[in-house]
């Protein structure tokens, strides 16, 4: 899959302004950025259900303009909303999409099983969809896009909305499929899901793509090993902000609550912060994350 | 592990022919069904009933009055014979602009069956003409089961009545096809009462349905003759008396071909415009 210059406009509005990426086989690659960054437009694009404005744009060595419905029979897609059919069971579900593939009825219920069994939801193959958790929901949808056993698999914020045990099946099931070399492709706002998914990421803000790499690279090029995160009572707080400026850190980062530190060694200079006679109300010393990196490049966090 | 799932072999992908757009449609139709089996049960009712208590009402009770001033004006047939051909045009044309705008508007915005389509390899062709056979399938059944009953309460007069089934389902089809074609580019639902508060209330009442057309003042009349639900009518009532007339007959089923038609090349294009974008 390769992106020179891909462009989304809707009447004035740029939603994808210009980007470039390649995609190998067997990678996970992530779209990484907050809300209105552009990341559905582009997997509308990607997906072929979505003509781009300008730019080139190659999947599987087609156009997806004049051969979108060929790629799509080699794609899977798991929206950011769910289009399960409520009052179809779980089982009907995946037999209407394997039709929709022309698969015969033999496969749709080998596969089927296999799937179910593979998402954790064979008890339920036969129960309807309306009452199903979120996460069964999304881990339903994922078995409904890999019936026709596609290359490639495009998941628009897969975890958005679940409660932090069901994300966690949910990036299992994923991290699974990864290893078998199913190329995934993904957007999320969530920094932890970009690292415990992706091998190569980039991070999208306004339509642009910021910055490009591994986790760790984007890490190591934009932000210090460690990060020190202090809160101050809110009236000591710009005293603090000064006092700890003149301390010369490598950089500080303000936001609603907190101050951020970027440091080599955290501890050390939270040594230093308390020789300078300043008391945090808490303090914490951690590892840069790619929440980080994205409040580096944009000035801003990743979910409001 | 499942072979599903299996690891893929690093062979370079090349992309797969696709299948015709017939077969395409056929996928997209049989999906309808899946959904059918589970509902079929709650649309029996208004889709049987409802014209049944029309030809009561209009047919045997209002019947019973017109007939007394004599028939002649209706070519001197019973007044129930004369209306049945038009309320089962009338069921067609409802039936069809009840399926072609609320499920197809509920295919974006409700049930989104046509944004899961759209992931796969249907094109937006596909799903508005697999939609389109499911419509034509709902229309044919309702206009069948009228038809049975017209027969057993005597009210056909002629064997060209065979052909009523499929004179009715086109008649619904020149509905259906520009219906769907609309509703699918609606952002919400307000609008599609007016084509039924506009459109067909005011159609069944001067197609030629009750009454026949001569009784309009005649300036009217060519306004008739323009809506599609007369030229349905017009062909369904000469089948069923059996005062079928070949010129009459290739005008009319000429004319809702041609709707068919436009409502297609319109469904195509909306459809497209729609779901890519």
């Amino acid at each position: 899959m390769r992106a020179r210059g891909l462009t989304k406009r809707f009447g004035s509005f740029t939603a994808v302004d210009g980007i470039d990426f390649d995609l190998f086989r067997g990678e996970a690659f992530g779209f990484l950025g907050p809300n209105g960054a552009g990341k559905s437009s582009t997997m509308r694009m990607l997906g072929c259900v979505s003509p781009p404005t300008l730019g080139e744009l190659t999947i599987l060595g087609g156009n997806p303009v004049r051969d979108g419905a060929a790629i799509r029979a080699r794609l899977g897609v798991v929206p950011q909303e769910d289009t399960l059919d409520s009052e179809l069971s779980v089982r009907e579900n995946l037999l209407v999409y394997g039709r929709y593939f022309g698969l015969p009825r033999k496969l749709i219920n080998e596969r089927t099983d296999q799937l179910l069994d593979f998402v954790q939801l064979t008890e339920r193959a036969d129960d309807m969809v309306e009452p199903l958790s979120g996460g069964m929901k999304r881990r339903l949808t994922i078995a409904r896009s890999l019936i026709n056993d596609p290359d490639i698999l495009i998941l628009d914020e897969p975890t958005t909305g679940l409660d932090p045990q069901a994300r966690h099946v949910v990036w299992d099931r994923l991290f699974t499929l990864k290893q078998r070399g199913v190329t995934l492709i993904l957007t999320t706002h969530y920094m932890d899901e970009a690292e415990q998914l992706c091998d190569r990421l980039v991070v999208m803000d306004h339509g642009t793509i910021a910055a490009e790499g591994t986790p760790r690279e984007l890490i190591d090029r934009y932000s210090t090993p460690e990060v020190l995160e202090l809160r101050f009572a809110p009236d000591q707080r710009d005293v603090a902000v000064e006092k700890i400026k003149d301390l010369s850190p490598e950089r500080t980062e303000l936001t609603a609550d907190r101050m951020l530190i970027y440091a080599a060694d955290g501890d050390e200079f939270l040594k230093r912060v308390r020789l300078a006679g300043l008391t945090p109300l808490t303090e914490l010393v951690r590892r840069s994350t790619l929440e980080d990196v994205f409040l580096h490049l944009t000035g801003r966090t990743l979910v409001d | 592990m499942a072979e599903t799932l299996a690891e893929r072999p690093a062979a370079p992908v090349t992309l797969p022919n696709l299948p015709t757009s017939w077969n395409l449609s056929v996928r997209a139709f049989r999906c309808w069904l899946v959904m059918y089996r589970r509902t079929w049960r709650s649309s029996v009712w208004s889709s049987v009933l409802g014209p049944l208590f029309y030809l009561g009402a209009m047919g045997y009770g209002l019947g019973t009055l017109v007939d007394k001033n004599g028939t002649a004006a209706l070519g001197g047939v019973p007044y129930v014979v004369f209306v049945a051909p038009a309320i089962l045009c009338v069921q067609a044309m409802n039936s069809a602009l009840s399926n072609a705008m609320f499920p197809v508007y509920g295919g974006i915005h409700w049930n989104k069956i046509y944004i899961a389509a759209r992931a796969t390899l249907l094109r937006p062709a596909d799903i508005y003409r697999g939609h389109l056979l499911f419509i034509t399938m709902r229309i044919t059944m309702n206009c069948a089961c009228f038809v049975v009953f017209m027969a057993a309460f005597g009210l056909i007069k002629s064997p060209w009545a065979v052909l009523l089934v499929p004179a009715a389902a086109l008649t619904g089809l020149a509905f259906a096809t520009p219906a769907a074609a609309w509703a699918v580019t609606l952002h919400n639902q307000t609008p599609m009462n007016y084509p039924i508060r506009f459109g067909s209330v005011p159609l069944m009442l001067f197609s030629g349905t009750f009454f026949p057309i001569s009784r309009l003042p005649e300036w009217i009349r060519p306004l008739a003759y323009a809506t599609p639900l007369w030229h349905g009518v017009a062909l369904c009532r000469s089948l069923s008396l059996g005062t079928v007339d070949a010129g009459s007959a290739a005008i009319n089923v000429a004319y809702l071909v041609a709707l068919c038609g436009l409502g297609l090349w319109l469904g195509s294009r909306s459809y497209a415009r729609r779901l890519y974008v």
